[in-house]
């Protein structure tokens, strides 16, 4: 294919230098490095972190994923992957298993991922002290210090105001028993699968101008009290109404006509290979959805 | 106070300055300072060879006009700021056998934590004004370690209850709160963790006189039921002179008078005092 553009957009002093950001992060887990946030012919809180951490990264044997909040079919999802492999040429795919370079938005995919992975995570807000301290200067010095009372203070009072301990999303993690991450907007429901993950894990933040890493096989702890333990969402006798699926994590749908609540897997390329997989052999497999 | 007993907290020599001096300043200070400023470089000698000692139990009042270098002493003590030079000796911390100005970030943090309380004269700086009251107060806990919802619940109900803040009203934010209300939900937090001091800057002021005497009336039920020393900075004499024992009187940045305090106002020796006396009948 021809291009006009470098390969994979940047020159390769840009890429050269958001990878040393990459191993810097690699080698403080948890710990926010900063680096030189390109402009992106996306806007910035669309992505460009993660973007720009799979552009540096990405080798012409590469094969990339993308989702957005579970699905590879967003607009948002499909302009990224276009964006990708106009300007490297690679070849993209909607099978976790297959992909080399997992780029994501609010979602880690259900299937476990492998050693050999790169999973690359889209952060809007990259410092989990920001609510309780207003500063960078002063979070600064609280990361150095280990002091993250804050963080827990927060916890209390999401506690107070809402009688759970809950979180929506961007629950924080302590990464190796020295730095608290905030995860990315994911659900709790994938905090553990960063816990100890095979795969290497890359956040970067577009706007913030921040890169950090979880290292394959780190501890990565999620941030709770000694009586008010932290739990996943619970999809426990729920199971999804395309494919089956129990233990995975859901949408909740409520039907137009019965009014009722229905559910069905959040990560549609997992949904769409279980389904495959309970078809019968030769049944219509590419039914749509 | 008892003479025998030995202080909770000795201050010796300590100083304070913002900027960098001079030949000039160093050198002669008390020549050539225009009250606590360098007319040369501009360095503020906020506090000047500070010494004092808190014991058990007592209310130490220190008075002095604006900018004497009061709220600066007490971000001194409570780690707010680093001192220029000086020692502090806590009773109950490494057999008082350390000076803390000299400890870490770290070890500082854990002497406020578990050692100190402190009530800002600015509520903005002592409370986050967005979070509940309880959230507030359970922040100290946390940082002394706590880490049970339940624990921190009971004892923040129970803190401001003590104060008079209804318990209904503990999830709200201190920003809805009066100025009154703002300063004893301060001091429920500084309470939290027992600690054996107390640091209080200018608690009542801009207050109405009648908040204020339930302020002050707070405090002396506070030294009289807990037993905590506490370190009272005020302008007002007449609040120092309702609640401490002993006084100091600071004049630009240094201490110009200490000693009982019905002393001090009975015949008080400096021309400074005298005046301050004075106003104050
Ligand atoms: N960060 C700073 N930089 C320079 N000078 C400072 C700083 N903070 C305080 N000062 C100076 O130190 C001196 C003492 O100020 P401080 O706030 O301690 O006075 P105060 O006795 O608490 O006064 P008030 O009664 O008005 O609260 C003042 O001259 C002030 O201008
Ligand atoms: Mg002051
Ligand atoms: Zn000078």
């Amino acid at each position: 294919m021809k291009s006009h553009y470098n390969f994979a957009f940047f020159d390769e002093g840009s890429k050269r230098e958001i990878r040393r950001a990459t191993l810097k992060a690699i080698a403080i887990p948890g710990y926010q490095v900063p680096f030189a946030s390109r402009e992106m012919p996306i806007a910035r809180g669309w992505g460009t972190g993660g973007l720009q951490l799979t552009l540096s990264l990405i080798g012409k044997e590469d094969v990339l994923k993308v989702i957005d909040q579970g699905s590879d079919e967003s607009v948002n999802a499909v302009n990224i992957k276009k964006l990708v492999s106009h300007t490297a040429g690679i070849r993209s795919t909607e099978e976790t298993e297959e992909a080399t370079i997992i780029q994501s938005r609010h979602r880690i995919p259900e299937v476990p991922l492998k050693s050999g992975q790169i999973l690359v995570l889209q952060v809007p807000m990259p410092e989990p002290l920001r609510v309780y301290e207003p500063s960078e200067l002063e979070t600064k010095k609280l990361h150095a210090e280990k002091e993250y009372s804050g963080a827990w203070v927060m916890l209390f009072e999401h506690i107070m105001k809402y009688g759970t301990a809950a979180t929506g999303a961007d629950h924080p993690v302590m990464v190796h028993n020295r730095y608290v991450m905030a995860p990315s907007p994911i659900p709790r429901f994938d905090n553990p699968k960063m816990d100890h993950s095979k795969a290497l894990i890359l956040l970067g933040a577009g706007r913030e101008k921040k890169i950090y890493a979880v290292p394959p096989y780190t501890r990565v702890k999620s941030i709770d009290f000694d009586d008010s333990p932290f739990r996943v969402e619970s999809f426990e006798d729920k199971s999804c109404r395309l494919c089956g699926s129990t233990g995975v994590f859901m949408d909740e749908i409520v039907d137009d006509q019965s009014g009722e609540a229905v559910y069905q897997c959040n990560d549609t390329s997992y949904c769409l290979a279980q389904m495959n997989k309970n078809m019968p052999v030769g049944g219509t497999s590419n039914e749509q959805v | 106070m008892n003479k025998f007993e030995y202080p909770v907290l000795s201050i010796r020599n300590l100083n304070k300055q913002f900027g960098p001096g001079c030949n000039h300043c160093q050198n002669q200070k008390e020549s050539t300072l225009i009250k606590n400023y360098c007319p040369v470089c501009g360095t503020v000698y906020a506090c000047q060879d500070i010494s004092f000692d808190l014991y058990p139990g007592e209310i130490l009042g220190i008075v002095g006009e604006s900018g004497s270098g009061k709220s600066t002493l007490m971000r001194c003590l409570y780690f707010d700021q680093e001192v220029t030079s000086g020692e502090a000796i806590l009773s109950t911390y490494e057999h008082g056998e350390r000076n803390l100005f000299q400890e870490s970030p770290q070890r500082k943090r854990y002497i406020r934590n578990h050692l100190m309380g402190k009530v800002y004269q600015n509520p903005l700086l002592g409370l986050k004004m967005d979070f509940t009251s309880i959230g507030n107060i359970a922040e100290k806990l946390i940082s002394a370690g706590s880490r049970s919802v339940e624990e921190m619940e009971a004892r923040g109900r129970e803190l401001l209850e003590y104060v008079n803040i209804p318990a209904f009203r503990m999830k709200e934010a201190p920003k809805n709160f009066s100025g009154g209300m703002q300063q004893r939900v301060q001091i429920a937090k500084a309470l939290s963790n027992r600690p054996p001091i107390l640091l209080l800057d200018e608690v009542t002021t801009g207050l109405d006189l009648s908040v204020q005497a339930s302020v002050l009336d707070l405090i002396k039920y506070l030294q009289r039921e807990m037993n905590i020393s506490m370190v009272v900075v005020s302008h007002d004499l007449g609040v120092i002179r309702m609640l401490a024992d002993r006084s100091m009187v600071m004049l630009d940045g240094k201490v110009i008078e200490q000693g009982l305090t019905d002393q001090i106002l009975e015949d008080p020796q400096s021309p400074y005092t005298q005046q301050l006396v004075h106003s104050l009948l």
